[in-house]
């Protein structure tokens, strides 16, 4: 165990790496960063200084071990607009997205699990393509636009919600439900399929014979062993709700990181986009690296793999 | 060598029997969807005496022609710039379609050379490929297109380059999985032994045989570039205005909500049903060529 732990260790910090290197090389992509970083209509001589205070008169690998050893210590420049430092942007707003990430989570994971566990068990039935038109109107559906569509319905006409913003509990349930929903299409599927698989298993027969009650059967023994494969999309899901947040906290204004990301596009702002995009590389990267433990730790037969 | 042909024969032959067959069960409505939106886009200054881009400010924001203050010169009304957003939306067909076919051309296309070199190539090119395959695929890679547009600044290449990048890992590991079942055949070792070259095995003797699969992925994911397309465009970092693209006229029409319902509505409507379109022709596809992949 502690070797398997060790080399998905490694691997981890060797895929962190190559991300920031891809990331540092983008980064000079049009040559000259400084162009990205200063306004349009910046003096030639501040465009000097800046180069000389980026070091961009040494060589390419200079440059990214100035570039990573900046990013460990947590300094990841200024923003282009309001100079403040990236990092406290980013440290202002994630307890935001963190939070809408987790209800918008709770969400799915309380509307794809009986979906998914009933469409298999009553296979064929009304329930079953019920659960089937969720999953392919989550796969045609542009989020943003389910957004609108909803703050239109339950906030505009209804006024039974607020439009967007943060405040209140009822300021959750309109984004978080959006962003829930695009995880619950997927989640739901999977489920759905490793049910089938189970049910038709040799141990669900055996307790079906030793007179299990039937939603014991289902829900303990067959549940149990169906979301094993769920867990190991963890991180799947977890890419799903990143790319979902940058979206959904846009259309709702909600203070978060993806808002952030989505104003570093409008402004043009590079620093920030940058460090997001590493962050989330870091965060993404752990994520995986602890589901694959878990993972190890449940089934013996993956760390002798 | 007999057995060698038999087994390839069949696998070429199929998709010859599959036409005669199933094209007769064709999905008509999701088809005709397709081709309708196709001709749309290619004869859109026909259809519509509008300009997608002058603008007229006394005409903004009339609604629909069934509501109050409609008319039918506008049967979808206009936006904050008093632009007909009919016309808008068969021109912003153009931007969908074009953006999905090339990002499908490049992403596809990268994607699956590295599925059929990582497939038959084996050994430690393999497992790198498809380290990192799995590592993109991971990863919310929308990410990394944003920062290639915020560098690059937009315009319809980078916005190409930004869908093959999100796209490409999905094609690897599809076709890099098909050519391992495949390599192993019988045919593959005799072209071997005949002493055919890398090159040649992987493009007479790999690629044909992927081709299905190939298609059915291409036709299953084009629904998908259409809405990471209208993703990047709403977040601003899609092909630049005054360019229609159904995904900034849903960003255009977000101040509006309140007041003018339409603006944001009939764009995505139009997303919703192309995807559909295309999704359902994808699962027909699916179906009709190659069974054994309903789970992709």
């Amino acid at each position: 165990m502690q070797r398997y732990i060790l080399r998905r260790l490694f691997q981890s910090v060797l895929a962190l790496l190559a991300l920031s290197m891809l990331i540092f090389l983008m980064s000079r992509l049009t040559g000259d960063p400084t162009m990205l970083m200063l306004p349009d209509d910046a003096s030639r001589e501040d465009i000097a200084q800046l180069r000389h205070v980026l070091g961009l008169d040494q060589s390419l690998p200079v440059q990214y071990w100035v570039f990573i050893s900046k990013a460990v210590q947590g300094d990841f420049g200024r923003s282009i607009k309001g100079q403040m430092p990236v990092l406290d942007m980013i440290a202002e707003r994630l307890p935001y997205s963190f939070k809408l990430a987790v209800v918008a989570l709770c969400i799915a994971v309380l509307l794809a699990f009986p979906l998914g566990v009933l469409a298999a068990v009553k296979k064929g039935t009304a329930l079953d393509t019920i659960a089937n038109v969720v999953a392919v109107l989550g796969q045609s559906l542009p989020q943003f636009w389910v957004g609108i569509v909803l703050i239109q319905l339950f906030a505009v006409r209804l006024r039974w919600l607020p439009v967007a913003g943060v405040g209140t509990i009822w300021h959750y349930v309109l984004p978080a439900f959006t962003l829930g929903w695009f995880v619950v299409a997927g989640m739901m599927r999977l489920l759905r399929s490793s049910m089938l698989d189970i049910m038709g298993s040799e141990f669900v027969k055996l307790a079906r014979i030793k007179g299990v009650p039937e939603g014991s059967v289902i829900w303990k023994h067959a549940l149990r062993n169906a979301l094993i494969p769920v867990l190991t999309f963890g991180a799947i899901y977890l890419a799903i709700l990143i790319t979902g947040a940058i979206l959904v906290e846009t259309v709702f204004a909600w203070p978060g990181i993806g808002q952030l990301i989505y104003q570093g596009i409008v402004f043009r702002d590079f620093p920030v986009v940058q460090a997001v995009v590493l962050l989330t590389a870091a965060v993404v990267i752990s994520v995986n690296l602890l589901v694959d433990i878990i993972y190890a730790y449940l089934d013996p037969r993956i760390r002798y793999g | 060598m007999t057995t060698g042909e038999l087994v390839r024969t069949e696998s070429v032959v199929r998709p010859v029997r599959w036409r005669l067959a199933a094209l007769r069960r064709a999905p008509i409505v999701p088809l005709g969807l397709i081709i309708l939106l196709v001709l749309t886009a290619l004869l859109a200054n026909v259809l519509t005496p509008y300009s997608p881009v002058n603008i007229s400010l006394p005409d903004r924001l009339r609604p629909p022609f069934w509501e109050q203050g409609g008319s039918l010169a506008h049967p979808l009304g206009t936006d904050p710039m008093g632009r007909d957003l009919l016309t808008r939306l068969i021109y912003g067909a153009r931007i969908s379609l074009l953006v999905g076919f090339l990002g499908l051309l490049v992403g596809g296309g990268v994607g699956a050379a590295l599925g059929l070199i990582a497939g038959y190539a084996g050994g430690r090119l393999d497992a790198l490929l498809m380290r990192i395959t799995d590592t993109t695929l991971s990863f919310p890679i929308i990410l990394f297109a944003i920062l290639l547009v915020v560098i690059l600044g937009s315009s319809l290449l980078t916005v190409v380059f930004a869908v093959a990048l999100v796209l490409w890992a999905r094609f690897a590991r599809v076709i890099r999985g098909e050519v391992l079942s495949i390599r192993e055949r019988d045919f593959v070792a005799q072209a071997r032994i005949a002493g055919s070259s890398s090159v040649r095995i992987i493009m007479v003797h790999l690629f044909p045989n992927v081709l299905n699969t190939l298609l059915v992925l291409l036709s299953l994911q084009i629904g998908w570039v259409i809405i990471v397309e209208a993703s990047l465009s709403f977040l601003g970092a899609g092909v630049p205005p005054p360019t229609p693209t159904w995904g900034s006229m849903i960003a255009e029409g977000r101040d509006y909500i309140a007041s003018a319902w339409w603006v944001s509505f009939f764009p995505g409507l139009a997303i919703l049903v192309t995807v559909l379109a295309f999704n359902l022709f994808g699962d027909w596809l699916r179906d009709a060529l190659d069974p054994t992949m309903r789970q992709l």
